[in-house]
């Protein structure tokens, strides 16, 4: 019982309707380590990140299962007390950098905030944090932009501001939801080596949430491949590139566009691969609730 | 630079829009039938009387060159005399818009504190019982209008159950020290509290009638757009950061649900600054809106037009600082 992030069996389901969107998902993660979670639109990805940060859309909840964070059961806490640990030791990278700074406040309390009101440091501490933190994402002056509005910032400098607030009170859990899909494709490599810079300095322990096969084998360690809320593989990065084991997983990396061959045409995944997984996590379901 | 245009162009727009209302209002109170003179003179008034009359106050002239005249005099600060009170039209006017601001801006106060709260506890409570309570009393303030509300509030609160005056503005039987008309801010510069108390308890039955419709506005609107606010991706990354629904509410979707709101406001200020002119009427207040009415029923034409200047830019002001606001509180606007 090393791993600093456990999730076990957990399942989440839309209110009124007995059909779970989240399908028993277990994966635990170590300090230091970085897991990518992918699959396709609507496999849950987000959703398990967002399981794990208490921020859930109101229409869906846990019905079960079990997530530990250094050993402590988030189920188990007051509503208040989880609240407060998750903003000490985690935090998140949001997909769209556009919409994620708040347009009517400055940067700087953005960045600062947390610290200030939920870490009970001084404002002028927050503030040389803030500073540092924005050297540590390579922005050349900080003082200006901390007294920007997001408006007067660029999507990749946004994104910039957004690592730095997530990386503000040293958290041991990070977790990365599609933090580039939103970006250029050259500001998405600048953006990935940086998270993969703070991840490794401050050892961070981090969920990578993304479709894209090609930053997962950038940036992560290990991956689970997604379908329907259900993981169906679990491996380390090197085995899964070598070859892996589930019919999905292979037609997903075939799927992939190969940089070194790009005149290779697409293999859409084919359709009886999607349906034998579909099967697959039908079987799952029933089985679960015979189990019940 | 870019400031003092945006300011000169504004004053620009705000003198053509005032002298289009004082250009429609001289026209079409002489175009609708009714003669000021036969309201003042008794039945039976000789023909020479009221021609001698009729020239006294010029209306024997043509129309173009009494608006000429009109025009002239207002551009000296000169609005003509009344017809019905036979005094200078500006005193009579400037000495009852201050009972009509205090009315409307007491009522404003209500609607935001009252539309506020309203939108604050149905998003805290947001699909609950609680929030489909606001929504039925939001659709009630709103399908009522302020003049019925008065109704209500007279027979509720002046007959029935008699704590607040139903008519005049300050009791009669009191002494009054006041040197402006600002009664309300003059009793709470001189700490006469005695006389503060008696002017609420004759203004809050008709600043209530004026506020519930715009509470219900306001409560409505704010609420929808707090909604919306909450679903927001930033809302959604300062939930992460440990903080309270109540802090999310406040302190991240607030500063930007306002501003639509904002502006609303602003518009709906002018037509309850309108509606006090009914309201004034029934409860007998002594405002710019009850002299309205008299100069109206009076065919006052003289007073009528400073009346109608008067709230015209009144109307005018108000957007003006809803724009200010409107700027001072987005950032995206103010380098605009």
């Amino acid at each position: 019982m090393s791993a600093f992030l456990t999730v076990k069996n957990l399942s989440a389901a839309l209110h009124g309707f007995d059909q779970r969107v989240l399908r028993s998902v277990s994966f635990s993660i170590d300090t230091g380590e970085v897991l990518g979670l992918v699959g396709e639109s609507g496999a849950g990805k987000s959703m398990i990140g967002k399981a794990i940060l208490g921020i859930l859309p109101s229409a869906i909840s846990i019905i079960e299962g079990e997530i530990l964070i250094d050993g402590q059961d988030l189920q188990k806490m007051k509503p208040a007390d989880r609240r407060r640990f998750i903003g000490a030791t985690a935090a998140l990278i949001p997909q769209d950098p556009l919409t994620a700074l708040n347009p009517s406040r400055r940067i700087e309390p953005q960045i600062t905030s947390r610290l200030v009101d939920i870490l009970g440091w001084s404002k002028a501490d927050a503030r040389v944090r803030a500073m540092e933190l924005l050297n540590e994402v390579h922005i050349d002056n900080p003082e200006r932009v901390m007294g920007s509005y997001p408006h007067e910032l660029s999507g990749g400098m946004r994104q910039r501001v957004l690592i730095a607030s997530a990386f503000a009170a040293n958290p041991k859990l990070v977790i990365a939801d599609e933090p580039t899909t939103a970006l250029d494709v050259t500001v998405q490599k600048q953006i990935l080596r940086l998270i993969r810079e703070l991840q490794e300095r401050h050892s961070t322990a981090m969920v990578f949430v993304t479709h894209d096969l090609g930053v997962v084998s950038k940036v992560c360690q290990r991956l689970s491949v997604l379908y329907g809320g259900k993981i169906v593989e679990n491996s380390s990065v090197p085995d899964f590139f070598k070859g892996p084991k589930h019919a999905y997983s292979r037609a997903l990396l075939a799927a992939t566009p190969k940089y070194t061959d790009p005149d290779a045409s697409l293999l859409p995944v084919d359709e009886s691969v999607i349906e034998a997984v579909a099967a697959e996590v039908l079987a799952a379901d029933k089985e679960w609730r015979h189990g019940r | 630079m870019k400031l003092l245009r945006a300011i000169l162009l504004r004053l620009a727009t705000m003198s053509v829009t005032l002298i289009g209302a004082a250009v429609v209002v001289f026209f079409v109170i002489r175009v609708v039938p009714g003669n000021p003179i036969a309201m003042m003179l008794p039945p039976g008034a000789s023909e020479e009387d009221i021609a001698r009359l009729t020239a006294h106050y010029g209306l024997d002239k043509t129309i173009l060159e009494q608006f000429w005249i009109w025009l002239t005099g207002v551009f000296h600060g000169d609005f003509g005399t009344s017809i019905s009170l036979r005094q200078p039209v500006m005193p009579l006017v400037l000495g009852r818009l201050p009972a009509t601001l205090e009315l409307a801006i007491f009522a404003l106060v209500i609607a935001v504190v009252i539309g506020g709260a309203m939108a604050l506890t149905g998003v805290r409570h947001r699909e609950t019982r609680t929030e489909t309570a606001i929504d039925v009393a939001n659709g009630v303030g709103l399908s009522i209008p302020d003049f019925l509300w008065a109704l209500i509030l007279i027979v509720l609160f002046g007959v029935l159950m008699p704590v607040f005056h139903i008519s005049g503005r300050i009791s009669p039987s009191l002494d009054l020290p006041f040197v402006t008309q600002f009664y309300v801010f003059e009793s709470i510069v001189r700490l006469r509290f005695d006389l503060w108390w008696d002017l609420l308890k004759h203004m809050f039955m008709p600043a209530l009638a004026l506020a519930i419709p715009l509470a219900a506005i306001i409560s409505q609107l704010l609420k929808q757009s707090l909604k919306e606010t909450m679903h927001l991706d930033y809302v959604t990354l300062s939930r992460t950061k440990g903080y309270s629904e109540n802090h999310v509410i406040l302190s991240e979707a607030l500063p930007n649900a306002v501003l639509p709101t904002l502006t609303l406001i602003g518009v709906q200020f002018t037509f309850l600054i309108g509606g006090t002119v009914i309201i004034e009427r029934l409860f007998s207040y002594e405002g710019l809106g009850n002299m309205a009415i008299d100069a109206v029923i009076n065919r006052d034409l003289p007073l009528i037009q400073g009346i109608v200047i008067v709230f015209a830019l009144l109307f005018t002001i108000i957007n003006l600082v809803v724009d200010m606001t409107y700027a001072l509180l987005n950032p995206r606007l103010r380098h605009a």
